[in-house]
């Protein structure tokens, strides 16, 4: 169990191009990060530094206080879980499990014991004879879990583990995960494109887009108070409406709708307002603030249901309750504290 | 697919029968051939039917060979055969998997040069550099020895290619997991490369035992020692006898005698080539 610490770390691939753009982040001991972004945002390439299976451009990563620039991912003390699994199709379960040990020497007494156990908490002793070939996906996601337990390592490095599961599986697989870290607390860092996976996993969400970070904080922080409109428009699904709004003195003119906005918060003629969906009420308190919405089409989701429109050309996303009457338009409210403000040059959070 | 068309079914039938006929055949007259007396062949009529001399046929070229042709008998110029391919097998493989596994996982200065020089060999087959060989082999003392019939014929860049194709397929998270294992890359190598390749060992163990085996023009060239010729142009020798006619009952039962192991490598090896490619297919 240790702590990580990213100091500034870059990734230029050979060919020039910058992947990772000085990337810093303290990891707590027993904590688990998530990294979230967009495909080819540089997640598995930092996740891939961290392990040792990419060269550190520049910058420092430490692990246990200790500067793991040079070291092979074996001397990181670390373990990793694979997409596709990657376990040795030649071998067993169990052989699998325990080939880390053995090449470190361990004493074969010591390494069956280590591989019943963790063969015990993850459920897969019945497969310890299989090969990997003759398991189901979900238990070659396992097994996969196993070999990164079994090291007892200072931190667990995931990339994607679940993206090759079907939906069930993966949330129930999620949970587990879940679960497991917080019992063996052990460091995590965990890559997912998924912004659903990070929320509910992560104890803290790092958001990259194009190899830098856009924000770092809790989920509900994050989806409270996106920092940014790439933020805002990743996190949280259904996305958060953003539509432009104008500026007028105390107020933001959105259709014929006016919300009142501090002056002093930003200088341009217009400004990004964001409201999440379901922040988008039926019914409203009296300082709400009142759009009608012309429907465009419904989604039915079951508990509720999306009313897509637009307000003044501009399209807006609405969950509501499934048994609101739906006509041409519909009355939606918007209180004021659920706006979020954005500047429209730089997309940074103005309120 | 499933088909039911009766005079497709015959048709084909009938051509692969006639395949057979024509690979077989040759190899049934070589083997009654092998079971006449000496004197037989004078009318030049071949015999269609066995005749009475198998055993002694068979224990005269065991045992003596033909003094006529000056070569040693049958079974040392089998035992010669034999070491000679399975050097050559034993030593392409070993050689091509390793120099495939540097080219394929290690970067080193000169790695698209070498890459270069083997593919090069490739199209220079012994016959073509076979002066040049010979020459070296002279020139290191190797005339006449196991070392001068096989080492010029471990170097080629075939066998290296199909394992630089077959490890470029390995996914790299194997490579990754193993480094996160603490696997060094030796250990890599022996721990799951090896073991991965099990079958296209198997298969080219096959294709270059049996290329060792039927090397005719090479040995032919080094060897004056009796004590080194091999089957295949023992075989030549004594067929081409100078002024008398070729004895072709025991010609033919060396024949059949050296056709033996390369059946029984291929038989012996086909189960465990089939028994992988079932298993990884899976
Ligand atoms: N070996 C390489 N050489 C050059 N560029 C690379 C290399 N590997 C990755 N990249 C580039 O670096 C960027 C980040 O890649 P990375 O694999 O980290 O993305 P990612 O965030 O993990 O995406 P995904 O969610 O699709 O896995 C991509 O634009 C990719 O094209
Ligand atoms: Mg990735």
């Amino acid at each position: 169990m240790a702590a990580i610490e990213l100091s500034d770390v870059r990734k230029t691939y050979p060919g020039g191009f910058e992947a990772v753009k000085g990337i810093s982040l303290p990891i707590r001991d027993g904590e688990f990060v998530v990294l979230v972004g967009p495909s080819g945002c540089g997640k598995s390439t930092l996740l891939r530094m961290i392990a040792g299976l990419e060269r550190i451009t520049s910058g420092t990563v430490k692990i246990a206080n200790r500067v793991v620039n040079n070291l092979e991912p074996m001397q990181r003390d670390i373990a990793m879980v694979f997409q596709n699994y990657a376990l040795y199709p030649h071998m067993t379960v169990f052989q699998n499990l325990a080939y880390g040990l053995k090449n470190r020497g361990m004493a074969k007494s010591e390494i069956d014991i280590r591989v019943d156990e963790v063969a015990r908490i993850l459920e897969i002793e019945p497969y310890l004879a299989r090969k990997p070939r003759a398991l189901s996906g979900g238990q070659r996601q396992r097994v996969a879990m196993g070999r990164a337990i079994v090291r007892e390592p200072a931190a667990f490095l995931f990339d994607e583990p679940l993206s090759n599961l079907d939906a069930k599986l993966r949330i129930q697989m999620r949970g587990e995960i879940k679960q497991l870290q917080k019992r063996l607390g052990t460091t995590s860092v965990y890559v997912t494109h998924d912004q659903l996976e990070a929320m509910t996993l992560a104890d803290r969400l790092v958001v990259l887009n194009t190899g830098e970070i856009e924000q770092i904080g809790t989920p509900l922080d994050i989806y409270r108070r996106p920092a940014t409109t790439f933020v805002a428009a990743f996190i949280g699904s259904p996305a958060m409406n953003l539509v432009k709004a104008h500026r007028r003195s105390g107020a933001a003119v959105f259709g014929d709708a006016s919300l009142p906005m501090a002056d002093d918060i930003a200088s341009g003629m217009e400004v990004t307002v964001g409201v999440r969906p379901e922040d988008l009420t039926v019914a409203g308190t009296k300082d709400a603030l009142r759009l009608t919405l012309k429907i465009a089409y419904v989604e039915e989701l079951g508990a509720t249901r999306l009313v897509h429109g637009t307000v003044d050309g501009q399209n807006l996303v609405a969950s509501v309750p499934v048994d609101c009457p739906l006509g041409e338009t519909l009355e939606v409210h918007a209180e004021p504290s659920a706006l979020h403000f954005f500047d429209p040059q730089t997309g940074r959070r103005l309120n | 697919m499933v088909e039911n068309r009766p005079w497709l079914n015959i048709f084909s039938h009938i051509v692969l029968i006639l395949g057979v006929l024509t690979v077989a055949f040759p190899v049934y007259l070589a083997f009654i051939a092998s079971t006449h007396g000496p004197d037989d062949f004078m009318s030049g009529v071949m015999p269609v039917l066995p005749g009475p001399h198998l055993i002694d046929n068979y224990w005269q070229m065991l045992s003596q060979g033909v003094s006529t042709s000056g070569a040693p008998p049958l079974w040392r110029m089998m035992f010669n055969s034999l070491v000679m391919a399975l050097m050559i097998a034993v030593g392409k493989i070993a050689i091509s998997i390793l120099s495939a596994f540097a080219m394929v996982y290690f970067r080193f200065p000169l790695r698209g040069v070498a890459f270069w020089l083997i593919f090069i060999t490739l199209m220079l087959p012994v016959e073509v550099r076979i002066m040049p060989t010979f020459k070296v082999v002279a020139d290191l003392h190797l005339l006449n020895s196991y070392a001068g019939l096989s080492i010029p014929l471990i170097a080629s860049a075939t066998a290296t290619f199909l394992f630089r194709q077959f490890f470029l397929t390995v996914p790299d998270e194997l490579t990754e997991a193993s480094r996160v294992d603490g696997a060094t890359p030796m250990m890599f190598f022996r721990d799951i490369l090896l073991p991965l390749s099990r079958t296209n060992i198997a298969a080219l163990f096959v294709i270059l035992f049996i290329y060792g085996w039927n090397q005719y023009l090479w040995p032919l060239l080094i060897t004056t020692d009796p004590q080194y010729y091999t089957v295949v142009m023992g075989i030549k020798r004594m067929a081409d006898v100078a002024d008398a006619i070729p004895q072709w009952n025991v010609v033919m039962a060396t024949v059949i005698l050296a056709m033996l192991p390369p059946v029984v490598v291929v038989v012996a090896m086909q189960r465990l080539f089939v028994k992988g490619l079932v298993e990884t297919e899976k």
